[in-house]
């Protein structure tokens, strides 16, 4: 093409441009082709476009009743605009520093003590001399990642109950008085992030683990010759190899800082300790599901959701700027 | 060799090793086995505190209790109906995606994949979400439980990448030269080649739809529906949440103490299942979920 290109009396810019339409041509023609010859595939996909379309898409366009005073009658567009309104009067209330409170201590808590406790029970159990007992350490740790949040707080109410949970039983053994732990504000952070622990530090070995077993073989096998400990080589051959990993799962994970899971807050809840367990999800689902205030309670969601959105921005930045490990 | 170059700070960390973990592992186990004592053991022992070793007082009175309750057993039934047809649309809108996303000369590729990426990130959250279920008339109606969440963009992703690298393009091709189309051939080779996947994806999805309940606690109100979760929760929850809607003092007392003997065994009777599905796939978990998304 090149050769040909230069025809006296045709200018190359003209000549060019004609060949580039002609390319576009087969192109569409060569994708319209492939689209029918492969129609199965967008079959396939057809499903989900729609769903999304409809369970996502259109919900995301309906957040704008947040700035509106939704009425059912009228519809998403006929309610009348109302601006920021209802953040204002989020913001304004009492709530708005109490819930953002006790999302903030929820989140910092369970983030400090449920993050690096897999890292480091992950580390461990690679060094496990014993295949087999490691593979038995796996299978019951695992194992209350799949037990329902239900039945989780169920026993954690069991545990704890002041008549005759385990709990008390031994307090009392030694003469001391029951403590009602569930009502007593003070320790609700608490109760709720080691329970989370015991639920899912053990689950959340797995990716870990599978990224310690890419470390080669051949740089532990040096590391032993040069008379590295297990300690030393945890130090300077395991971590620096599963690095990416936890730095990618960090600022998934700060990039959640706002959104507290609303279903085991919601039923550890009590009226005795709900100065400290409302959080802005439970807050939202009361005022907006069961107050009916749906635009007020959207409001309040939106601006969680765009909080959120704009950390795990700043995090991912954070992160690719000091590590060069990021999520986009 | 090994022991050969062991110095005595390894033999210290493994002897640390050893107890840490026997002791997380008996901080795991000993609620549930607490538990299943419980269950079988006389209400009264296990309220005085003498229940912690061993049941005592043996009885099986609690599981009768909750297979004569007016709604456990309803909602056990319901939650296996929830749980294997929403599995069940749960693969048909995450498969057959994965498998066309794989294909690497897919045309419009990249516009799809934004298309699916941006509600990973953005969502309308849960006014929109309640106020679309109403106009579209599900409350109340099974189809509320089951289609909201029917797609996870996460696991079509994971499933892309495991069909990218575990079925090769030359299969593909090979089918193709004998006249074999998509829908037979993701049928016939591709899910065959894909158990790890697959197995992976039943108990995820399973497991999610047997112990969801925040779903129908928002959208459904006839009682006859209530997935399991919804009917333990007020099992379990009784004593403690919602005994200030009670005014009557005998029916109380009467209530409380069925629940109390009830609370156990119905937790054992709600676990079981899922406890006993997931060692079986326990070794599909690296192979299924990593190849997955490590390389995504």
């Amino acid at each position: 093409m090149s050769s040909t290109g230069l025809v006296p009396g045709v200018s190359v810019e003209k000549k060019l441009k004609s060949s580039f339409q002609v390319l576009n041509k087969t192109k569409s023609r060569s994708r319209l082709r492939y689209i029918l010859n492969n129609c199965e595939l967008y079959l396939f996909l057809l499903p989900v476009i729609v769903h999304l379309a409809i369970f996502s898409y259109y919900t995301i366009y309906g957040v704008q009743i947040a700035f509106r005073d939704y009425d059912p009658l009228k519809g998403f567009l006929g309610s009348p605009w109302v601006g920021l309104k209802h953040m204002r009067r989020f913001i304004n209330s009492p709530y708005f520093f109490q819930t953002l409170r006790n999302t903030l201590v929820l989140s910092i808590y369970s983030l400090a003590i449920g993050f690096p406790i897999p890292v480091f029970m992950a580390l461990l159990l690679n060094q496990m001399v014993s295949q087999r007992y490691k593979r038995f350490v796996q299978t019951v740790l695992y194992a209350p990642h799949f037990i329902s949040t239900v039945i989780v707080v169920g026993m954690l109410f069991i545990f704890l109950s002041p008549t005759n949970g385990p709990v008390n039983s031994v307090i009392k053994m030694f003469g001391k008085e029951p403590v009602y732990f569930i009502g007593i504000p003070e320790l609700f952070s608490s109760i709720y992030v080691w329970s989370g622990v015991w639920q899912s530090a053990g689950w959340g070995m797995v990716i870990y683990l599978a990224a310690l077993s890419s470390v080669p073989v051949e740089l532990h096998e040096a590391a032993i010759i040069d008379g590295a400990t297990k300690v030393q080589r945890i130090r300077y051959v395991d971590v620096p190899t599963i690095m990416p990993t936890i730095v990618i799962l960090l600022i998934l994970n700060l990039g959640n800082l706002i959104s507290v899971g609303f279903e085991k807050v919601y039923l550890m809840q009590t009226a005795l300790n709900i100065s400290t367990s409302e959080i802005i999800s439970t807050y939202v689902y009361k005022r907006g599901l069961n107050g009916g205030e749906f635009s007020f309670a959207s409001a309040v969601g939106l601006l969680n959701n765009v909080a959120n959105l704009i950390l795990l921005i700043i995090f991912n930045r954070v992160a690719r700027s000091i590590s060069e490990t990021s999520l986009w | 060799m090994k022991n050969l170059f062991r110095t005595k700070s390894d033999k210290m960390f493994d002897i640390f090793n050893y107890v840490f973990f026997t002791i997380a592992v008996i901080i795991v186990i000993y609620p549930l086995y607490f538990i299943v004592i419980s269950s079988i053991s006389d209400p009264l022992h296990v309220a005085a505190g003498k229940v912690v070793f061993y049941p005592k007082g043996f009885t099986i009175e609690g599981y009768e209790k909750v297979m004569t309750h007016d709604t456990i057993p309803r909602g056990y039934l319901n939650s296996i109906f929830y749980t294997c047809l929403g599995t069940f649309i749960n693969l048909l809108l995450t498969l057959p995606p994965g498998y066309a996303l794989s294909k690497k000369d897919l045309v419009f590729k990249n516009q799809i994949m934004v298309y699916l990426v941006i509600p990973m990130y953005i969502s309308g959250g849960l006014i929109p979400t309640y106020i679309l279920i109403k106009n579209l008339d599900m409350l109340d109606k099974i189809w509320s439980l089951l289609i909201p969440g029917a797609v996870s963009v996460w696991n079509i992703i994971i499933a892309r990448t495991f069909f990218q690298s575990n079925i090769p393009n030359e299969l593909w091709e090979s089918a193709m030269m004998d006249g074999c189309r998509h829908t037979r051939f993701f049928l016939s080779i591709v899910l065959p080649l894909s158990m790890p996947l697959v197995s992976v994806m039943i108990l995820f999805y399973g497991i999610g739809h047997w112990n969801a309940w925040f779903n129908a606690l928002i959208y459904i109100r006839n009682r006859k529906l209530f997935p399991l979760q919804l009917v333990l929760r007020e099992v379990l929850f009784f004593n403690d949440k919602n005994i200030d809607f009670i005014k009557d003092p005998e029916e109380l007392v009467r209530r409380q103490r069925l629940a109390e003997s009830i609370k156990y065994a119905s937790i054992i009777v709600a676990s079981v299942p899922v406890l006993m599905i997931y060692p079986f796939l326990q070794k599909y978990f690296t192979k299924g979920i990593m190849v997955g998304s490590l390389k995504g």
